[in-house]
This record gives structure tokens, C-alpha cells and sequence, in this order.
């Protein structure tokens, strides 16, 4: 199998189903003939041409909301957001337009849209670059939420979004973007809503998305090799649909939690995952399910506190230890 | 004489004492009815910020609604290509269509005022020329799309008189099954892309319409109403710069009922001679008319459309038009920040359908007894609807998990994996 | 016949105040006439008819206060009078009442309320030295496995983080051992002082150690013992395994034979089948046979379910099996659980005879010895070489008295005496 960049993964992915359907196209700022901010989509527009490929000036209310529209008639829109914080400058379309019309419709509505740009801390580009709003958004029924921590999952995943038939909000990592992993050449769907057991343990199940389950697959390592303890890794994959039944599974075999998390800690995807512990699991805990998220404060600029605010593997070793 | 629909409660023959609000609030001159100004094919059409700059509207507003209500529409709109050739029936059938909106209108005033409906209630009284005008013009590939006073522009493109009053209460056989309410009406398949709740909100949706209707090369325009409230929304203007930047064929009709909630527009909007002018800083085609003149306004928002769809370029057109009610029904202050004289002289002198009433009785269209029955088919089906409405079922408690995601609904592979519903 | 109530003005108004009546009975009215000012929650509004005829009747006077929808006034249309019936209308009926059935009510299946479940542990506490108002702490996990083997976590040592009880703890725990008394936290009251020039090797307490130190000293000092000896022939037994494995060419040990005798015995006299529970003895209607088995570092005591009905042969599998599993620490949780009688036997070490200590809460434990030769004097008064086996019952003498315990044992010497009685 190939090895390709994270980037790679998404940009083959795009092209695949740019191929595909005619009803699919992106637009986002200078994802056409800048080539994307971060090359995501680099080469799309000069193969795809000024159609399907689409610059736009920097409205994202407008041009969430525009997505929204053209989606209800029926179009696939990719929605790029240069970074997933500028969303909040559209909630109101994602919110309340993509993620209720279907509702308040009755059904009669659909918004097959998928709105996608990185979200993650750990770039030093300050609090107002850096947010994680994965939380916000899978808390709107009507709405899903992705986040892929591999190239391969990535591809698969994305995939699936934009022949989702509801709005997937894709949340991606610009310190994954040069990742390299193995990645099938040609079309496949990952369904979301289906985490991946990506190490078996019996000790203890460390969960996360993103790029925190790369962080749990390091402190894993380290805890097998170093403290004779073996920690399963669940990646979610999917906030929404969330997968509950994997999670469920791993707790019930090793007994232990740790749920590791770039999102905040307050109200974060974290809190739900505990939430669904506490109700379902309760009975097989043999700790306090115990967290390893971003710390709570805005993101800071300064670069070796940012690396503090951030889960790493010691932070993930260390709270192991503790609930033994 | 036509009947009055909306009888003024104490009628005042002498000028109103009080300042009211001007009707057409910029000097005619600035006004530019489009059906005079038809584009030349090919020839370049000025620049906007070419016309005369707009001076600031007479700010003594006595003066001005002694001008508006002597000022009668200098421009015979009836002979506009957009009307010169409609027949008596389709005529006979607007005026039904506004009858059917302000009595359905009116019904549910009545039982929401019974606190057997929930919510908010925006009332369309006074402004119903302009959802059927624009319905009239149609053609079959527009798409429109408006905010939450959403009751008129779904009976006008053609949704029944019993899912809608059955929405408003809250009725599993209602539009949208009881889930969106007042604010919350759709039906795509006659091109109605809802009822929106957020001021403006909408704007955008509608440039979505726009932009998937010159993907698709469909000949077809989108309309999005917005209100004199709305344009001062940060979204409304990033959509005016895409749509001219990416050629959108879509027209903005600003419904200005002169109130953005309780603000007057006075006091919201600095530019506050005309509305639509704010387009020219996005080179944006504008016009303005009057909405109480269903000639007038199918006239000027005939051109615009037509122009959207041949030219594929946006357009904002400003219509006049008035609500009678408050902003909701649960607006307190209604009859505080505007002077009840000025409400009666909407109701008697510029309601739109007794204006086309009269119009109609004057062209010898239709009779006064034929009129009266119009208007009683029209009480009896809200009427029934009322009754259909209250009979009908609620809404299953399992719906509440029903219509949130397509794949769920539609038991696709999607929708099988992973947990969507957290409250089970 | 229409009655005016009164209206619901806002979205939040659940009643209203009749400030004003603007018309007074006997007025003629019309639709849209301001009838009354009513003060809502939030302001004063005008209340508007949406019927016409003469007031009839006036029910509220000004001042007074109503709910949303309650009758205000009476409308006589023309040519109605007073008195008539009212006309059947779509009324109003309180729809939130015949709103969808309400959200399941609470399962009334919960076995016991808080209360009722503190209040059984008070009564029902073995030996009721519960450490009232001391929280224990312990995972959830723990506390399930804690309840099906009978474990009492008061006296557990929690070796998790802050003393928590964990799932190891609770599995490497003695059976049922009853709480330490109030005061006795201390695993050792008189530790070792330093040997001078001793060497030694200090082997930190685990899990399983401190559970049978604090659970035996709880055992021992808090359940009064009493012991009874037998010592039977052996000779038939001798003879009869060797019969047996020479019938069935299958494998039996005198530990099996001896566990079926005791369970078979158990039922006979099933006084000693029992267990201390406060304020009631509690005598078991079968008998689950713990089996002390040492492992590594302590012993466990595997319970093999309904004894008395199994074979000879199916116990002496069950023990097999157990005995490995608990080697290999493969037991599960509930096959600890449940016991009402024990056995522990050191013959295999060539331990004569000894005194075990009671496994609470179960009455009696079994301690058996290794089969001994020895000089017997037969029945004819000779002196001859004879097998002998020594078994003595370790009694909790709140449960069972020295007489019951002795029937017991009789019981018991028959069946090993003549052990083909095992095969009935």
C-alpha cells in the first residue's frame, strides 16, 4: 500500500469524488488558485477548473450559509474553513440552518453539506486560532462530527462525509497534515459512527480522537514497556454518531477509563464520554474514570507552555499510573 | 365602495394629529421603478454609483404623508409588460389569494389570543400584496425563501390552508409535523425554501438557492425576503458582495414595514432614505417601489426577476408595505412606538387589498357580490382549517427522534452506526 | 353566541388583568373594536374583538383578574338572544391536558428505596458491627464482585490510590469474613521490633494477605468458637475407592469422598447448613460447599454450587477444576460467592488432625486430617492394626450448640464408615 501524507489522504479523496459526482464541489478561501492554506486541496482547481473549485472572499457566514442553500437543492458542498475557529463568525448558519432545517422541516429538507478545516491547538497561533469546537457542534442534533487521526482514516472517512446525506462537520489537524500512514489507492468508505480499537490492552482503555490518539498510542508504548501495563487505544473517529458500543466493550474488559482529549475539559467531548460511563459502564469501573485534556484556558501563544496545555504521552503515563 | 378588511377603530376624517410614518420614505425622484428602466440587451448598464447621490429623506414626516397620500403612483403600472396581459381570472385569483392570507391570518390571531397555540406569532396583515405578488410571477424554476413571517408567501405559492394552521397548533398533521411552527414553514416542492427564525439568517440560504440554480443552468431566479430589520445584519452584506461578485441571479425584496421589531427605521438605520441604496456599495443593482399597489409590485419585482434570470446578476428591491400588528402578537408596545392614527391610515387608505378591490370593481374585473363571496369562501376554508387544525392529532412522542438526520430516517447503512440520540 | 376571553397577549402571558372595558353592555360592536385594555406580564395591551354583534353581558369588571381563556364577555350576534344555547364551536379545550401521553412515569419495579435498603443492612449485618457512618471506599466494580462472593468491604483493605477498594482486593478476600471490630484497624497490634544482626527479608503485605489477616482476626475474635473431634475408621473408605476406581477406572480421592459426606450429612442435619444474620438464623435449603484451596501467597475458597446432589464423580471434577482455575487466578468473581458450609483439608500435608477457623457468616467449617495407621482395639477387644481419620468441626456456637453440631457428626462418621451410602 502506498504511502502518502495526511494532506494526501484528503486531497485524493476530493478528487475522487469531485470525479465521482458532478453535484460535488469546494469552496473556501483560496482553496482553488492559492492551492488551499495548507495544500489540502493543491492542484484541485486546475484539474477541476473554476466550477467545482471555488475561491471565496472572507465571509464564512455567507458562504456557510450559501452552502446550506445550494445544498438543499440539492448539491454536495465541501466547505473549507481556513481553520475551523472562523466558524463561529457562521454559527448562526451552521447551527441553526444546517443543523435544525431538516428538523423544523419535518423531513422535507435535506443539507448534504460537509464543512471541513482544521481544529487543534499546538501551532503557538494564539486562543482565536486554535479552538476545538468539535464539542460545540456535536451538540446539535442534526449535525455530525468527524475527526480523523490517520491519513487512512482520513481519506475513508472523508469519503463517507460528503456522500453523507446529512452535514458532517470534518474536523482535520495541521500538525497531522504531513503525517504519512498507509492509504489503498482507489475509492473507500469508512461509515462514520464506528471508532477503531487502534491497540489492544487488557489494562486499562485510553479513548480519544484525533490527534490525541496518536498521543495514547505513544503513552501506551511507554506504559507496556516501562510499567508493565497494557492500555488498549479506542479512537472514536466519530463525535457524532458516537460509537458507544466499542467504548462500552473496551471498559468492560479492562475496568479503567482515561480519556484523553485536545477539546477543553469544561462541557468538552470528554464530559459526554464520562457521562456515558458512568451510566453504562458503572458497574465494570474498578477506578474513577480520569481525563487528560487541554488544560482549561484559552490556548496560549507561548511555545513551551502551549506543549504544557496539551495532553502528551508522560501527562497520559502518569494519570495510567495514578488510578492503579 | 369596497368593503373595508380592516376597519380602523375610531374613524378619524381630519389629518392625523400625530406624526406618522412617511409611506414612501425617500423622495420619489430618488425612487427608480425598474419597469421603466428595462436593461438594454447588451448595452452596458450604468453604474450605480453614477446615479445622483440620495439625499436624506424630509425629516418632518407630517409633510411627507401629506405628499404620499396625495401622491398617486405617477406611472400606470397596469400597462407594465408584467400586467398588461393578464386575464380577469388570474386578477380575481390574487385578490382570493390575499383574502385567503388575512383571514387566515386573522383566525390565528384569534386562537392564539385563546393561548391554544404556542410560540411566536408574526403576523402578514397589511403586507399580503407582496408575497402573492411575487407567488404570481413565479415561473415554475424560482426558488424563494423568506424569514419568520413566513404565513403569506406558503399560502401564496400554494401550501394548504389545513397543514399550515394545523402547524400553528403544534398538530402532527401539520407542515412540518408540529416541529417548526410559525417561523418554520417549508415546501420545496413548490420552490418554498421556508420560514427562517433568525433575522437574516436566511440571506444566505437564498444565495445558496441562486448559486445552485446557475450550477444547475436552470432558467430560474431565487427571491429572499428579508425585513428593514435585516439589512443591518453583518451576513445580509457579505451576501450582497458574493452575489455580485460571482454573478448570482438572485433579487433581494426588502419588505420594509417601516418597524424592525419595535425600532423605527429612523432610528436604525443610518442610511435611512432608502434601504436599498446600501447595494450600491456592492454594485448591486437597486430599485424601490410600493408594495400596496399589487401593479406596482408585480411590475417592478417582474423586471427584477426577469433580469436575474436572463443576466444572471442580483438585484435589491426595496418595497413599501406596512404590518398592522406588532411585531409578534406578543409585541406589547405595538400601538406605543407608532401612533395609532398612523396605523388607521394604513388600514383605510393604502391596505392592499382593498386597494386592488377597488381597482379591480374600477376595471369592471369583478363584482362587489362576487367579491363578498370570495371573501367568504375565503373565512370558511381558515374557518376549517381552524377546525382541522384543532381535531388533528399530536405529534407521536417518537417523532421527537424522527427528521433530525436524513440517514437515520431513511434506515441507511449510515444511519445504523454509532449512537445519534443521546437522551434514549 | 360567542364569548370574549381572555387572550393570551404574549408568548409568556398565563393570565391578565381587565383594566378597562371600552365598551359597555349593550354596545354594538364589530370586528377589530378595541373591547377592553388588559394588563399582561409584561404590559399594557388593547384587546381586539373578533366578533361582531351587541355585548351582551359583561362577566369581569375592570380590576379583575383572570386566567388566559377564561370568560370575560358575551356576544349576542343579530337575531340571537339571550338565552339561546351556544353554538357548537371549536372550543378551545385545554390542550396541553390531551397533550401526548406524558413521559413513562418512573418504574415502580426498584426493589428497595434508600431507606429501606439502609434500614435492612442495619438489621441484617452479620453480627451488626456495620461501621455506621464510615464511608468505604470502592470502585463500582469491586463493590459487584464484593456482593457475589459475600464479601464484606468494611473489612477489606483497599490497596488502590487513597485506600480504595479495588477488584483484586475483594477476589483475593476471604469469603464473608465479617467486619473488624470498631477500633481493630490495625493488621498487626504488636509489630516486630529489629532483630540485632538478624537477617531479614520484608515482604511488603499483598492485597490477599491483609484481607486474611484482618478477616481471621475478625473471625476469631469476634465468633465464638467450639470444636468438635471424630475420629472414624478409614478402612471402609479405603476399600471402597479402591473398588470404585477399579468399577469405573475413574480417579477419586478421599477429599472427594469426604466433600460428598459432608454435603450429604449437611442436608441431613441441615442446623449446621447456616449462617448468623443479626437478628435470625438462616438456615440453607442446599448446600454450597466452599472448598479452602491454597495458592500462591493465601488461600481461596471456591464454592461448588448444590453439592449434596452431585456424584461422586462430578465432585471430584468440580474440585479439579476449581483447584486449578484458582491457581491460575482464573476463578470469576461469583464462584466465590454463596457458600454455606466449608472444608478445609491438610491431610494431603499429613496433618493429623486441626482446628480451622470459622468462615463467617456460615456456621460450621470442616477441618480434615490425614489417614493415619494406628493400634485400634476392635470389637472383639483386640488390638489391630487400623486406618484412621481425623475430622473436627469448628462451630460459631450462636448458630449451632454442641449437641446439634454432635448429630452432625454422627451423621458424618456413617456415611464415611460406610461410604457405598455415597452412591445412593
Amino acid at each position: 500500500m502506498p504511502l502518502i501524507t495526511y494532506r494526501q489522504a484528503l486531497n485524493d479523496a476530493f478528487a475522487e469524488e469531485l470525479t465521482r459526482d458532478e453535484n460535488v464541489f469546494l469552496m473556501g478561501e483560496e482553496v482553488a488558485q492559492y492551492n488551499g492554506a495548507y495544500k489540502v486541496t493543491e492542484g484541485l482547481w486546475k484539474r477541476f477548473g473554476s466550477k467545482r473549485v471555488i475561491d471565496t472572499p472572507i465571509s464564512e457566514a455567507a458562504f456557510l450559509g450559501l452552502g446550506v442553500g445550494a445544498a438543499m437543492m440539492g448539491l454536495r458542498p465541501v466547505v473549507e474553513l481556513m481553520f475551523w475557529s472562523f466558524a463561529y463568525v457562521g454559527f448562526d448558519q451552521i447551527i441553526n440552518n444546517a443543523g435544525c432545517v431538516r428538523y423544523m422541516s419535518g423531513g422535507l429538507i435535506n443539507v448534504p453539506m460537509v464543512i471541513r478545516g482544521p481544529a487543534n491547538g499546538g501551532t503557538n497561533v494564539g486562543a482565536t486560532h486554535s479552538h476545538t469546537p468539535e464539542n460545540f457542534l456535536a451538540n446539535t442534533p442534526g449535525l455530525k462530527v468527524v475527526c480523523p487521526a490517520t491519513p487512512y482514516d482520513a481519506k475513508g472517512l472523508m469519503i463517507s462525509s460528503i456522500r453523507d446525506n446529512d452535514t458532517v462537520c470534518f474536523m482535520e489537524n495541521t500538525l497531522l497534515y504531513g503525517d504519512l500512514g498507509e492509504v489503498p489507492e482507489g475509492s473507500y468508505t469508512i461509515p462514520l459512527g464506528v471508532a477503531e480499537v487502534k491497540r489492544e490492552g487488557l489494562d486499562v482503555s485510553l479513548i480519544a480522537h484525533g490527534r490525541a490518539v496518536l498521543t495514547c498510542l505513544a503513552a501506551a508504548e511507554i506504559l507496556a514497556t516501562e510499567h508493565g501495563i497494557e492500555a488498549e487505544v479506542v479512537d472514536l473517529r466519530s463525535i457524532r454518531p458516537l460509537d458507544e458500543e466499542t467504548i462500552l466493550n473496551s471498559v468492560a474488559k479492562t475496568h479503567r477509563a482515561i480519556l484523553v482529549d485536545e477539546n477543553k475539559p469544561f462541557c468538552g467531548v470528554s464530559s459526554q464520554i464520562a457521562a456515558l460511563l458512568a451510566e453504562h459502564a458503572f458497574d465494570d469501573l474498578d477506578a474513577p474514570v480520569l481525563r487528560v485534556t487541554a488544560l482549561d484556558a484559552p490556548a496560549i501563544y507561548s511555545m513551551p507552555l502551549e506543549k504544557l496545555q496539551l495532553p502528551d504521552a508522560q501527562a497520559v503515563v502518569a494519570k495510567v499510573l495514578s488510578s492503579f | 365602495m369596497a368593503r373595508k378588511l380592516s376597519k380602523p377603530s375610531q374613524s378619524k376624517k381630519s389629518a392625523p394629529k400625530k406624526a406618522v410614518r412617511p409611506v414612501v420614505s425617500k423622495p420619489k425622484s430618488q425612487a427608480k421603478p425598474l419597469s421603466k428602466a428595462t436593461p438594454k440587451k447588451g448595452g452596458k448598464k450604468p453604474l450605480p454609483l453614477e446615479k445622483a447621490p440620495a439625499k436624506k429623506a424630509p425629516s418632518a414626516p407630517k409633510a411627507v404623508l401629506k405628499d404620499a397620500t396625495k401622491t398617486p403612483s405617477k406611472v400606470d403600472f397596469s400597462k407594465s409588460p408584467f400586467n398588461a396581459s393578464l386575464k380577469p381570472a388570474q386578477k380575481i385569483g390574487y385578490l382570493r389569494e390575499m383574502l385567503r392570507i388575512r383571514r387566515f391570518e386573522q383566525q390565528a390571531l384569534k386562537y392564539y389570543n385563546q393561548g391554544i397555540m404556542g410560540g411566536f406569532l408574526h403576523l402578514y396583515n397589511g403586507q399580503e400584496s407582496v408575497a402573492v405578488g411575487t407567488a404570481s410571477l413565479m415561473n415554475g424554476h424560482d426558488e424563494i425563501i423568506t424569514a419568520y413571517r413566513d404565513h403569506g408567501h406558503a399560502l401564496a405559492v400554494g401550501m394548504g390552508m389545513n397543514e399550515c394552521m394545523a402547524e400553528l397548533f403544534g398538530k402532527g398533521t401539520g407542515c412540518s409535523k408540529g416541529k417548526g411552527g410559525s417561523m418554520h414553514f417549508f415546501a420545496p416542492d413548490k420552490h418554498y425554501w421556508g420560514g427562517h427564525g433568525i433575522v437574516a439568517g436566511q440571506t444566505p440560504l437564498g444565495l445558496g438557492l441562486a448559486f445552485a440554480i446557475k450550477y444547475k443552468k436552470i432558467n430560474g431566479c431565487a427571491v429572499a425576503f428579508l425585513g428593514d430589520g435585516a439589512v443591518n445584519q453583518g451576513v445580509f452584506s457579505e451576501c450582497l458582495n458574493m452575489a455580485a461578485l460571482w454573478d448570482l441571479p438572485i433579487v433581494y425584496v426588502i419588505e420594509n414595514n417601516g418597524y424592525s421589531m419595535g425600532t423605527s427605521l429612523e432610528r436604525s438605520s443610518a442610511v435611512n432614505g432608502s434601504l436599498a441604496k446600501r447595494a450600491e456599495g456592492f454594485c448591486v443593482e437597486w430599485a424601490t417601489c410600493e408594495g400596496f399597489d399589487l401593479y406596482e409590485l408585480r411590475a417592478n419585482l417582474g423586471a427584477a426577476m426577469e433580469r436575474a434570470r436572463k443576466e444572471s446578476k442580483p438585484m435589491v428591491l426595496e418595497v413599501s408595505t406596512y404590518r398592522y400588528y406588532g411585531h409578534s402578537v406578543a409585541d406589547a408596545n405595538a400601538k406605543k412606538y407608532r401612533a395609532p392614527e398612523e396605523i388607521e391610515l394604513y388600514k383605510s387608505d393604502y391596505d392592499p387589498i382593498t386597494r386592488w378591490q377597488n381597482q379591480l370593481l374600477k376595471e369592471k374585473t369583478v363584482t362587489q357580490a362576487q367579491i363578498e363571496k370570495i371573501d367568504d369562501e375565503a373565512k370558511a376554508e381558515a374557518a376549517a382549517a381552524v377546525e382541522f387544525g384543532i381535531a388533528s392529532p399530536w405529534p407521536s412522542e417518537e417523532s421527537i427522534f424522527e427528521d433530525i438526520y436524513h440517514e437515520v430516517d431513511h434506515k441507511t447503512e449510515a444511519g445504523q452506526t454509532g449512537r445519534f440520540f443521546f437522551s434514549e | 353566541m360567542p364569548e370574549i376571553t381572555m387572550p393570551k397577549l404574549s408568548d409568556t402571558m398565563t393570565e391578565g388583568t381587565l383594566l378597562r372595558w371600552h365598551k359597555k353592555k349593550g354596545d354594538k360592536i364589530e370586528v377589530g373594536d378595541i373591547l377592553a385594555e388588559v394588563e399582561t406580564d409584561k404590559a399594557t395591551m388593547e384587546m381586539e374583538s373578533f366578533e361582531e354583534g351587541t355585548l351582551a353581558d359583561i362577566f369581569v369588571p375592570e380590576g379583575g383578574k383572570v386566567l388566559v381563556g377564561a370568560a370575560l364577555a358575551l356576544v349576542l350576534k343579530d337575531g340571537e338572544k339571550a338565552g339561546d344555547k351556544p353554538k357548537a364551536s371549536p372550543a378551545p379545550t385545554a390542550p396541553v391536558a390531551d397533550a401526548p401521553a406524558a413521559r413513562p412515569a418512573v418504574s415502580t419495579g426498584r426493589p428497595l428505596t434508600p431507606r429501606a435498603r439502609a434500614a435492612a443492612l442495619r438489621s441484617g449485618g452479620a453480627g451488626g458491627n456495620v461501621n455506621a457512618g464510615v464511608r468505604v471506599k470502592s470502585t463500582p466494580l469491586a463493590r459487584k464482585i464484593a456482593d457475589a462472593r459475600g464479601v464484606r468491604l468494611d473489612a477489606v483493605k483497599g490497596t488502590g490510590p487513597g485506600g480504595r477498594i479495588i477488584a483484586f482486593d475483594v477476589e483475593s478476600a476471604p469469603v464473608g469474613s465479617p467486619a473488624p471490630a470498631a477500633g481493630s484497624s490495625s493488621v498487626a497490634a504488636i509489630l516486630p521490633t529489629p532483630i540485632a544482626g538478624m537477617p531479614e527479608t520484608r515482604v511488603p503485605l499483598s492485597g490477599m494477605r491483609r484481607v486474611i489477616a484482618e478477616r481471621l482476626l475478625a473471625s476469631k475474635t469476634q465468633i465464638p468458637h467450639f470444636y468438635l473431634s471424630i475420629e472414624i475408621d478409614a478402612a471402609p473408605m479405603m476399600a471402597f475407592r479402591k473398588e470404585y476406581i477399579a468399577a469405573s477406572g475413574g480417579k477419586i480421592t478421599f477429599n472427594d469422598i469426604a466433600l460428598s459426606a459432608v454435603a450429604r450429612a449437611a442436608m441431613q442435619k441441615p442446623k449446621v447448613n447456616a449462617a448468623f444474620a443479626g437478628d435470625a438464623i438462616i438456615e440453607y435449603g442446599s448446600v454450597n460447599l466452599s472448598v479452602a484451596i491454597a495458592v500462591e501467597d493465601g488461600l481461596v475458597t471456591p464454592v461448588i454450587r448444590d453439592a449434596q446432589k452431585l456424584s461422586l464423580k462430578e465432585i471430584s471434577a468440580a474440585v479439579k477444576d476449581l483447584a486449578t482455575r484458582a491457581r491460575d487466578k482464573k476463578l470469576k468473581p461469583d464462584e466465590y460467592a454463596g457458600g454455606t458450609i466449608t472444608v478445609s483439608n491438610l491431610g494431603s500435608y499429613g496433618i493429623e488432625q486441626f482446628c480451622a477457623i470459622v468462615n463467617p457468616p456460615q456456621a460450621a467449617i470442616l477441618a480434615v486430617g490425614a489417614i493415619v495407621k494406628k493400634p485400634v482395639v476392635n470389637s472383639c477387644d483386640e488390638i489391630e492394626i487400623g486406618h484412621r481419620m481425623s475430622i473436627t468441626l469448628s462451630g460459631d456456637h450462636r448458630v449451632v450448640d454442641g449437641a446439634v453440631a454432635a448429630e452432625y457428626m454422627t451423621a458424618l462418621r456413617k456415611l464415611l464408615e460406610s461410604p457405598a451410602l455415597l452412591l445412593l
